[in-house]
């Protein structure tokens, strides 16, 4: 085939691809026939594709002439999924005033879910480190301790765990008839409760992940510390721990990520108006105006996008604590980004 | 298990321990610096003696410590910190245990480093070095604590035979400068060439010693004469 024979063909792709499914959602939305509507876009859409047109169109002809990264493939099947999506959200009647009018409020709603995302990732590292140093202890108290501790959170659900915080412990302090002071100082807000729970929640389960992390870097690392006459702390702290926290960071960031969406839960004790955060907000704007899909689809996005930005700064981490792992010729490969090797024009060819 | 070991080591004396595996010659290096808790008698590195059984009180974790300080280890397989530059591996003891100055202690890394052939190497990260090299650096760590006695663990057995000789020459060199050492190793060449002393190895107890021109050329048990037939 000859790259003109391709373009047409791409083209005509496109043409059918985009451009049908454009003009049956503008006939759909003039005439409210929506039912002819669906039919005409998801055959338009499944059987010719956007796909194949964009493939033979944009990659095609690039292809031809020089090798294509791996990455641009990947952008472009992204776009054409957020294409689809979008096609059908439109076709599905999607309010966007709405969304625009309300999505700033839903967003402040996100300074709530930070603060408590921020405040028990900074209470969890030190509760998982001290977990981790008694499980792996020989002192009887600190190994039965965290064991408990360990075991008993990771076996109840987290909501679980928030109400009894939350309610359960303000009635047991008040059981006990000790002064309203104390009964005061265990009589959390919902946020603070959200923070303590969600901490140790995840306290635990990072327990386990710390241990696992001290416990891969090698016996013979911890002796030739000793050998050189380091004390225990000593050989934890410029030995061991450096070495465990490459191997911790990544199933550490993917436990923060869960974090940051289980403040979600948060909601579910009810808030005080000025610490709301946004699943909450969505959820009463949502309801109260019958826009259920937009501001949900809305409070979603906002965690996604969340979750990526913090994707981007664990994989920043773990390229900074893999120094000294990596061979010359693997950083390079590294940094050049994965490549897929298409033809290279003005290479001898093979007859 | 080792029985009925009773060795004093003079001041710039080189002494070679060989044997068949798992004869006891690591488990009585690695008991002098307690890296194994051995369960009875005595051990006495430069003033600073240690009771096994004692060792695990607080005040003999102390003296423990301070006799690591004063005795260099040496690992077969190195264990260099990985996440450490070769320069910060060398200064880690200093920096880490002595609590010394940084500008202090980096002039005397770098000549640890220029002595054993790897001036160039101070920024690399070790996983860019060759065993060899990697060993070098192992040695240089150990010196940067100006110990008073080296222990040797088996340096060499981890290295491809054309990497032994860089290893063994610094050996050589540190020898011929008057450290004194402990050396278990196979290299019946180099012991022939460098120990002061021999001590043949065998279940547990030390079965025969003396100069290496008497047990090389001369051995008197039979057991030293089968292993040495072998190595040789």
């Amino acid at each position: 085939m000859t790259n003109a024979t391709v373009y047409a063909i791409g083209l005509l792709l496109l043409w059918a691809g985009v451009v049908v499914p454009l003009t049956c959602w503008v006939i759909v939305r003039a005439t409210k026939a929506r039912a002819w509507g669906w039919v005409l876009l998801t055959t338009a859409l499944l059987v010719l594709g956007v796909l194949p047109a964009t493939i033979a169109v944009i990659v095609y002809p690039i292809r031809a002439h020089r090798r294509v990264p791996f990455r641009v493939w990947v952008a472009i099947v992204w776009i054409e999924i957020f294409v689809i999506l979008a096609t059908v959200f439109l076709l599905a009647g999607f309010d966007l005033p709405w969304m625009r009018e309300y999505g700033p409020y839903i967003a402040k709603g996100l300074w709530v879910t930070i603060l408590i995302a921020v405040c028990s990732i900074i209470l969890t590292v030190p509760i998982a480190l001290l977990g981790a140093l008694g499980r792996l202890s020989r002192n009887p108290i600190a190994y039965g301790v965290s064991g408990f501790y360990t075991s008993f959170f990771r076996g109840t659900p987290l909501i679980v765990q928030l109400f009894l915080i939350y309610l359960a412990v303000p009635q047991l302090v008040g059981g006990l008839g000790l002064p309203e002071t104390i009964e005061d100082i265990f009589t959390f807000d919902a946020v603070v409760a959200g923070i303590i729970g969600i901490s140790l929640c995840y306290g635990a389960y990072m327990t386990e992940i710390f241990r696992a992390g001290i416990e891969s870097v090698s016996h013979g690392q911890r002796e030739a510390a000793e050998a050189l006459g380091m004390s225990y702390r000593q050989t934890m702290r410029r030995v061991v721990l450096p070495q465990a926290t490459r191997v911790i960071i990544p199933p550490t960031g993917n436990e923060f990520i869960a974090m940051l969406k289980d403040t979600a839960l948060v909601s579910f004790l009810g808030a005080t108006l000025e610490f709301t955060e946004s699943f909450r907000l969505a959820q009463l704007y949502g309801k109260a105006e019958f826009k259920n899909l937009e501001a949900y689809v809305l409070v979603a996005g906002m965690y996604w996008i969340l979750t990526a930005v913090f994707s981007f700064f664990q994989r920043k981490l773990e390229k900074r604590f893999s120094r000294g792992y990596v061979r010359a010729a693997a950083e390079k490969a590294a940094e050049g980004g994965l490549m897929i090797r298409g033809p290279i024009s003005g290479q001898p060819g093979v007859p | 298990m080792l029985s009925d070991i009773n060795i004093e080591v003079q001041q710039r004396e080189v002494i070679v321990i060989f044997g068949r595996s798992g004869s006891g010659k690591s488990t009585l290096l690695r008991c002098i610096n307690f890296l194994e808790e051995p369960t009875a008698g005595t051990i006495e590195v430069d003033g600073v003696r240690v009771d096994a059984a004692a060792h695990r009180n607080k005040g003999a974790r102390e003296s423990i410590r301070g006799l690591r300080t004063h005795a260099g280890m040496v690992f077969q397989d190195f264990n260099l910190f990985p996440h450490l530059s070769v320069i910060d591996n060398i200064m880690s003891g200093p920096l880490i245990v002595k609590k010394q100055d940084r500008a202090e202690v980096e002039p005397l890394a770098h000549d640890l480093l220029a002595k054993v052939g790897l001036a160039d190497k101070a920024d690399e990260y070790p996983i860019r070095l060759s065993g060899g090299q990697k060993q070098r650096v192992a040695i240089a760590r150990a010196l940067a604590m100006q110990p008073k006695v080296m222990l040797f663990d088996e340096p060499t057995s981890a290295l491809d035979p054309e990497l032994i000789g860089e290893v063994l020459a610094v050996m050589k060199e540190l020898a011929s400068e008057g450290m004194t050492m402990l050396v278990v190793t196979h290299e019946m060449g180099f012991a022939r060439e460098v120990a002061d002393r021999l001590l043949f190895f065998h279940e547990g107890v030390i079965l025969e010693e003396g100069p290496p021109s008497e047990i090389i050329a001369n051995p008197q048990r039979e057991e030293t004469r089968k292993f040495l037939s072998a190595v040789l």
